[in-house]
Parts: structure tokens; sequence; C-alpha cells
């Protein structure tokens, strides 16, 4: 769980309710224990994005997506992984082939609350909030779920985005299918 | 489309968490918080520290300086209204604001009530001094709490007691029988619904930031360590000697809050700390606005 800010003691809730462990990373020391997938929360991606690079967690983390690790990030995180964001000159780890525009839906008045499908799952509660959404995929990017017409859940191998917040409902479904994606799935 | 306004500014307050919400005045404070590290910022007029000095009436500040800093900056901007002038809350819900900070900072509009906080879409938060407040602003609609502390005067000490009062209140909830919970609604003059969940969460039902005199990193990982779950610093940056540099050592405090080391080296160089005034010199305890 990367916890440089943001909402990430919501998603290490919803692993304990799936049985599984997790533990918090601030530094580069927190990176020599092993782990089997990482979670990127919500927050604000100038933020975390920011202290990444500082902390010198940006180029080691990097560098485990690269090599395989199961990644999954919400929101802010999907902000961070992605390879190009339209509106912002900024990119940080920038390993998914996927362009997103932030702050897609306005200020905190468009912030929203929907139920859609989510690949062959129906009816997935999807809290979104001054949320992103992805604008463009390469052909290695498997598109998850849309909302209007917009995307808003994606993979591309071991990398999983959502811009809405999963963590943020009672729903396990998401954060299932991503710890299947850690034990190989 | 069935939503819940309310839960999703809730919602907002928790991607807040562990960060750091810093007072600005001008676009370029703002761009400067931001690039510091700023999880949010609060766009005012005149800082708390001034507001002290020039005495007067403290108003909302003129939409067009608050458009100036929302077009300045991509993270959410917060905005603050008298206590019970719900008229200038509208008016900052009009210009879309992401967030209302209903403040004792501003003079007071209304000495009995608070504002309906539950007729707006936009998102409130509220001081509190301690359990009792706090879950009378959370009854009216605000969906965030911070403690009061003094602003503007650099000193912690109220912003410590708020807290730990908070704290001390909640343990004592938790650890009530549930049978006493009806006495404890009425002495803390709240509904019954929200001293059990206080009871059965051992927490506020909101996200609880720290605020009002937090100047330097120590501060800041001590509010933390105390439960906050992040930081507002209102006049400890701009009224400091390097602005830049301890707006970034504050937040990178509130990230590593346990880690010692790390918080001697944040804590090292930052310059000037605001000069302050002692609890006792204050002639004006902006904390006793509203209860």
């Amino acid at each position: 769980m990367l916890a440089l800010q943001g909402a990430f003691i919501e998603h290490e809730e919803m692993l304990s309710k799936l049985g599984v462990e997790s533990f918090e990373i601030r530094q580069k020391n927190d990176l020599l224990r092993s782990f089997d997938g990482l979670i990127i929360p919500g927050g604000e991606s100038t933020v975390q994005g920011k202290l990444l690079k500082e902390s010198g967690l940006l180029e080691p983390i990097r560098q485990l997506i690269l090599d395989g690790l199961p990644t999954f990030g919400t929101c802010a995180g999907l902000l961070l992984l992605s390879k190009r964001i339209e509106n912002d000159a900024r990119s940080y780890l920038a390993t998914m082939d996927i362009t997103s525009v932030r702050n897609a839906y306005g200020r905190q008045l468009g912030s929203f609350y929907t139920e859609e499908s989510f690949g062959s799952i129906d009816k997935v509660p999807m809290t979104f909030i001054r949320a992103p959404y992805i604008k463009e995929v390469s052909d290695s990017v498997e598109i998850l779920a849309t909302v209007d017409g917009k995307i808003v859940a994606a993979r591309q191998e071991n990398q999983l985005v959502t811009a809405f917040h999963p963590e943020l409902n009672d729903d396990l479904t998401i954060h299932r299918y991503f710890t299947n994606m850690c034990s190989g799935e | 489309m069935s939503e819940n306004r309310y839960e999703l500014n809730e919602n907002l307050a928790q991607m807040l968490k562990g960060g750091v919400i810093m007072d600005v005045t001008t676009p370029e404070q703002a761009r400067i918080a931001e690039a510091a590290g700023a999880c949010a910022v609060m766009a005012l007029e005149r800082i708390p520290a001034d507001n002290r000095a020039a005495g007067g009436v403290s108003r909302m500040s003129d939409p067009k300086m608050i458009k100036g800093i929302q077009d300045a900056v991509s993270i959410p901007v917060i905005a603050k209204c008298r206590i019970g002038h719900f008229a200038e809350a509208q008016i900052l819900e009009a210009i879309e604001i992401d967030y209302i900070d209903e403040s004792e900072v501003l003079s007071p509009a209304d000495d009995k009530y608070h504002i309906d906080k539950t007729k707006f879409k936009v998102p409130f938060v509220c001081g509190a001094k301690d359990l009792g407040e706090a879950l009378r602003r959370i009854n009216e609609g605000a969906a965030m709490i911070r403690t009061k502390g003094e602003p503007g005067t650099g000193d912690v000490v109220q912003a410590v007691r708020h807290m730990r009062l908070m704290q001390a209140e909640i343990r004592r909830i938790g650890s009530a029988a549930e049978g006493e919970l009806f006495d404890i609604a009425k002495e803390l003059r709240v509904p019954y619904d929200l001293v059990q969940y206080v009871h059965e969460n051992k927490k506020l039902p909101v996200v609880n930031f720290a605020a009002g005199g937090v100047a330097t990193p120590a501060d800041a990982a001590l509010m933390m360590q105390l439960g906050a779950e992040g930081v507002f610093v209102g006049s400890g940056i701009f009224k400091s000697g390097n602005p830049e540099k301890r707006a970034a050592a504050i937040v990178k405090a509130v990230t590593n809050f346990t880690d010692a080391k790390l918080l001697a080296e944040l804590s090292e160089d930052l310059g000037e700390a605001m000069v302050g005034i002692n609890e006792q010199e204050i002639e004006l305890l902006m904390a006793q606005r509203g209860e």
C-alpha cells in the first residue's frame, strides 16, 4: 500500500475483509519487505507524485511495475500510472499506456455515484470524487468499464486502474479481482 | 441515478487525509503551496494573524480573488464564510468552491445558529473544541471536522488541547455501557445515533484534521501522533522566513510523522518561524466563537 497521502486506510480495510495482509510504504526501506501486489490509492496526484519523487521511491517502484508487479491505481493512482495526462504536463510512474484527463468531471459539484458493469460483472458501485477518466488506450490495454462512453477502468497485463473509488463502498468485487491478479490470474 | 451528496462530500475529505491544507491569499501563494505539496488550499483575503492585527469585522473573501486562486491551481480550493452566514455560503457554492469552512476565524454573523449545511450541495468543514461541538456540527451537515486551535497565533497549545479532549471523549464513549449512551447524548446535546456511532466505531463519523497554531514540522507530527488525519496550516507558512521550504517540510512531516530521524532533517534550516503570540497574550479568543 503506497501510503504517502490520501485514502490508503480504506484500501487496507477492504483487503483485510478479503483476508489479505497489507503494509504501508512511505520510504525506500519499506520496499525491502516482500509483497505480491501494490495499491496506489486516491488522494491528490500532485502531492503523491511529488513525495514519490523526493522520497526516492519513484524509480524503484517504476522498475518493480515494469518487472511485472501486480499494481492497482485508483483515481490519483490512475493518474500516477498514466503515460500521458492530457491537461497536465507532469507525469510520474508513466508505466501504463493510457492517456487520462485530470479532474475530468470538474470540481466537487461534479462528483457522483453510479453503478455500472465491470468486465463481466453487473452493477458494480462506483464513486467518483473529482475524478479523472481515460481518454485513449493502446491496443494492449483491456477496457473493463465505461460510464457514459468514458473509460473508467482498464487493465494492461499487471496493471489495473479505476477512475472511481471501490474502497469507498462495501462491494469487494474490484479488490477481489485485483487479489486474483496478484495470485497469477 | 441515485446519489447521496453528503456521502460524496465526506468522501472528498477522505481523499485529503494524510495531507496539508494551506492558507493562501494570492494566486502566486496558491501556486507555491501546490508546488510544495499542499493537498488543498484555503483561499482567503487575510490570513488569521493579519486579521488579529487589523481588527474590525472580517468577512468572506472577494469571489473574484477566490476565482483567481481556483484558476491558478488544480487541487481543491476551500474558502471561509462567517458562522451562520448562509448567504455567504450560497455565494461560495455558486462559484463552485470545493469545500466551505464555516469559520470562527471570521467575525460570526449569527450568535445562536450555525448554517443548516444539509441545504447545500457543496461540503462544509467546521471547527470544534470538543466532541460535543464536533457532533453538533456533523448533525448540522458538516462533512469534515477540524480542531479550532487558536488561529493566527503560531501557538499549538489549543489545537493540542482540543484534539486531546476529543480523543479522550471518544475513548470514554467507546468504553461506556450501551445504557449510558442516552445520557451522554443529552450531556453533549447531540442526537443519540451519532453517540452510538462513536461508541461502535471509536472515531468521529467524518475525517478530523488539526488546525490553529501549527507552525513547524514538529507541530504537524505532534498533531498527527495525537490522532489528526491531516493538518491545516494557516499563518504559519506565509508568515515565516522561507515559505516554500517550510511548506514542503510540513508536507513530508505529515506523511512520515513517526520517523523522528527524518523529522530532524526536515526541521533543519527552515529560516525564521512565525514569531507568534502566546495564548495568554491574546485579547481575542477566536475558538470561543460558535459553540
